[in-house]
């Protein structure tokens, strides 16, 4: 058995897994301090079905605490920003372009030293390490509890951001340290924002850790704890602590997961209908097909692996207004006020979810209360739905091949079984919690991204190399060696340079090796 | 009719300029934010007209040569460019009265901006490509005749090199890609030294406002939540570029790359929303041709332009993958860059293409079969 909790701004979910078999789906709030609702949530699972706390395996989170965090910038520690580059790199120092409010709420401070790599291993300029004990000085003297250490051409050559991280930690003892090459890839700006998060996270992710390993361990379940990362793939809670930052888009990814657990689709369309929007992302082979363009969270540019999502103004709340013959639905919505507002609820708003009721796909509230609602309004309404949750879905094809639609989200009653140009839609069953079942199956999976010089006649066994390193590193992170396999390969030659130079990039994923 | 450019125009130019960069150029974010901390530092910039300058003016257009990936990891210090501007007045013992773009593409519309805002040096709304092309010899002010030499490049440690190679402006590329390599893959050139009165002769003129007014149609487009492909062909209306033509709308189905000779050339291939037209576009760096059916619908050196179909923003070679949705539109360049000349330098032939140059608005409108 397995339980996955994902813990949202409102709810938090948790099921209870035998295999992929949902044995019991509880939904709760979630508090202030995360952990008493995940303590409720393991005590209404036991209620629905009665377990054995010690026959428990391991428990997963999915959690969107941290990148709420940043976005409301609170509980942020202070942070230093600490580059090897120059004498490169001067003119646009690290967080050069990041919201003013957020540098002012991890009290950011910017360095930079000399250090950093060419393209082909030379070193841009030696590093200083007087000049790096000077910063750490300064560091200290300002109050800095955290420091992201970035280098150019780092994910090719770790050996000056190491380096450096000894300095700092002899001069700074027990101050967090973050290293870009462990946590972002090639595009210097971007995974140094990415490290800087990191780092301005680390104190709260130690707190909010160890309060989500006590409240597992005070259910009396011995078992080991994950979190989910931005890929669908799991971190133990050590790494937790170390790479807060991978969690940030964990949620679309559960939710998408999930949702092909519950349908057994592993290649499909899912959408997600929530209360004022709808999500449409594409699972290809069980994993979201992920963003191409550099993603912005809270107003810094970051090159993170996150889903590609579709948003339409489509959900439960959507305020529906026109005639049959040009009805619209959406973008504005009642929101969280749709128990008070929408007319099944005693309200004065027509919405998505008055529709459904009226339309005998839902029974909720009072049914009397939209008796009254033209057939043919009612029918144009829900047309207009499908029509426009076909369009998106035709958007976020990449084939002419008919794609299963899976929906999923409290507002899926809102669209028809089928839907035009791509066949039925799968409504499966516990489909208001596919975020923690996504949590609760995530897999185990290591990642290379790195600039190659392929000499002629050596690309394969430069790829296999890179391919095997990927592996190692799903198996070193926890995966079960014979389940492992390439899920992600992408090459990309390096214009004007000679030698070849080749970008590759290879993701590797298994299942969980789960223990006695 | 000079006009100061300020930190409010750089997210327009930055757009435009990427349009303009036909999926190559590199990224102009890079470039944007080099020329707003500038500014920041040391206030706006003078753009001038052509027309405003002396016959005798000496220009020094200055640009950054070498590998956009590197660009994104190793970033520039900021006072290359400048250093490079520098050298070269003094191999010449002349002052530069502008500098100007070679390339009004990519991150290159930005350097001399960064040149002009460090220096107090107006920058000369014009360019040598009018879009951008990936080598040094591919200028109209090579085309028409001013040579290349003597050039000078320069590294982020201060040093700098003089290449003169007289009237070859193909062999003063190689020979400065050569350095380019040693100074890590990036380096900062200045080049084409010439006078008002060459200016006016042989450059593209005023790209940058160009650049800004492609970025500006977009950008309100979405403001507005209008179609931006319609606002765009309208802003292009009264320019040198007048005739934007939609060649195709619909989703990628391949992307195949390979590096030949140092350059990324590739190609990729879509299918329409309805499943009836596939396109092909072959480029090296930036998109040269895209084939319709099979057939030439937008030759090099007009502009191939492959933007994301929601929001019309620009799409690099670099960044096509698999399943992107696209509208890739074909934009006409003016008379000087479409002479047999110019057509000999960075025509299709000049990149080995098998087809023949034909303008946009004549294969769109007149496609062969009927």
């Amino acid at each position: 058995m397995r339980i996955g909790i994902d813990v949202g701004g409102t709810n938090t979910d948790a099921v209870l897994l035998d295999g992929r078999r949902v044995l019991a789906a509880v939904k709760t709030s979630t508090t202030e301090d995360v952990t008493s609702g995940i303590v409720t949530a393991i005590g209404e699972l036991q209620r629905q079905h009665a377990f054995d706390p010690a026959a428990v395996r391991a428990v997963m989170i999915g959690t969107t605490h941290f990148i709420n965090a940043l976005v409301e910038a609170r509980r942020l520690a202070p942070t230093a920003a600490l580059r090897l580059s120059l004498p490169a790199g001067a003119s646009l120092p690290p967080m050069v372009d990041w919201p003013r409010r957020l540098v002012d709420a991890i009290s950011g401070r910017a360095y930079l030293c000399h250090g950093g790599h060419e393209f082909d291993g030379r070193h841009i300029a030696e590093l200083d390490e007087g000049e790096l004990r000077k910063a750490a000085e300064d560091m200290g003297r300002a109050g800095v509890r955290s420091v992201a250490i970035s280098s150019v051409f780092s994910p090719v050559n770790a050996e000056f951001e190491t380096r450096a991280a000894e300095i700092v930690a002899a001069e700074l003892p027990g101050v967090a340290i973050s290293l870009s090459h462990e946590i972002g890839r090639i595009g210097l700006l971007e995974r140094e924002n990415a490290t800087v998060v990191n780092a301005a996270l680390r104190e709260l992710a130690a707190h909010i850790v160890d309060g989500l390993a006590s409240s597992v361990s005070g259910a009396g379940i011995t078992a080991p704890l994950y979190l989910s990362q931005n890929d669908g793939t799991l971190m133990d809670v050590d790494f937790a602590r170390r790479y807060p930052v991978a969690t940030f888009a964990s949620g679309p990814t559960n939710s998408m997961r999930g949702a092909a657990v519950l349908s057994g689709l592993d290649t499909c369309a899912v959408v997600d209908v929530g209360g004022t929007t709808s999500d449409i992302g594409v699972l290809a082979g069980g994993f979201p097909r992920e963003a191409t363009t550099d993603v912005s969270v809270a107003g810094i540019r970051t090159n993170f692996r996150m889903p590609d999502v579709l948003s339409i103004g489509i959900g439960g709340g959507s305020l529906v207004t026109g005639e049959p013959a040009d009805v619209a639905v959406g973008p504005r919505s009642v929101g969280y006020e749709l128990t008070a507002k929408a007319l099944v609820f005693g309200g004065d708003t027509l919405t998505a979810t008055d529709i459904a009721v009226a339309a005998g796909r839902v029974a909720i509230g009072d049914p009397e209360r939209v008796a009254h609602l033209d057939p043919d309004l009612v029918r144009a309404a829900l047309g207009r739905i499908a029509a426009d949750a076909a369009d998106a879905v035709d958007r976020m094809r990449t084939s002419a091949e008919p794609l299963p639609v899976v929906a999923v989200g409290g507002g899926s009653i809102l669209l028809p079984d089928e839907l035009a140009g791509t066949g039925e839609v799968h409504r499966p069953e516990h489909y208001a919690v596919a975020n923690a079942i996504g949590a609760a199956i995530a897999q185990i999976g290591g990642e290379v991204d790195r600039v190659y010089a392929i000499e002629p006649g050596h690309r394969d066994s430069v790829v296999d190399e890179a391919k095997q390193e990927a592996v190692d590193r799903a198996v070193a992170a926890g995966a079960s060696p014979s389940t492992v396999e390439i899920v992600d390969f992408d090459e990309v030659p390096i214009p004007y340079l000679p030698g070849n130079a080749t970008r590759i990039r290879v993701k590797a994923v298994g299942d969980l090796q789960l223990g006695g | 009719m000079s006009w100061l450019l300020t930190e409010a125009h750089l997210t327009d130019l930055a757009r435009g300029a990427a349009v303009l960069g036909t999926g190559g150029g590199g990224d102009p974010y890079v470039g944007r934010l080099l020329v707003r901390e500038a500014i920041r530092e040391y206030g706006p910039v003078t753009v001038l007209d052509p027309d405003e300058l002396a016959d005798d003016a000496l220009v020094i257009p200055t640009a950054q040569m070498g590998a956009p990936t590197v660009v994104f990891e190793k970033l520039p210090r900021g006072t290359e460019a400048v250093a490079a501007l520098h050298a070269l007045e003094t191999h010449l013992g002349r002052r530069a009265t502008a500098t100007m773009p070679i390339e009004c593409g990519g991150i290159n519309s930005m350097i001399p901006l960064v040149v002009a805002a460090r220096t107090g040096l107006p920058v000369v709304d014009a360019d040598g490509m009018g879009r951008a092309f990936p080598e040094l010899q591919m200028e109209t002010f090579g085309v028409y005749g001013v040579p290349g030499s003597p050039m000078a490049v320069a590294g982020e440690r201060g040093e700098t090199t003089v290449i003169d190679t007289g009237p070859d402006n193909r062999h003063m590329e190689w020979l400065a890609r050569g350095v380019t390599i040693r100074l890590g893959g990036v380096a900062h050139i200045a080049e084409y030294a010439m006078r008002g009165s060459d200016v006016r002769r042989t450059a593209i003129p005023r790209t940058l406002t160009l650049a800004l007014t492609v970025g500006r149609a977009i950008r309100e487009a979405r403001e507005r939540a209008a179609d931006p492909i319609a606002h765009l062909a309208s802003a292009l209306g009264g320019t040198l570029y007048p005739h934007l033509r939609v060649l195709f709308r619909g989703k990628l189905t391949d992307v195949e790359r390979r590096t030949e000779a140092g350059f990324a050339r590739g190609r990729a291939a879509a299918t329409s929303f309805t499943g009836e037209h596939k396109l092909e576009l072959e480029f090296q760096n930036e998109n040269l041709v895209a084939l319709v059916d099979g057939e030439p619908r937008c030759v090099v050196p007009d502009l191939v332009c492959v933007l994301d179909a929601e929001r019309a923003e620009p799409i690099t070679t670099e960044t096509l993958r698999y399943g992107q949705r696209v509208t890739v539109v074909g934009i006409s360049t003016p008379g000087l860059m479409r002479t047999p000349e110019a057509l000999a330098v960075f025509g299709p032939g000049a990149f080995g293409l098998p087809y023949e140059f034909r303008p946009v608005e004549y294969l769109a409108d007149f496609p062969p079969d009927g």
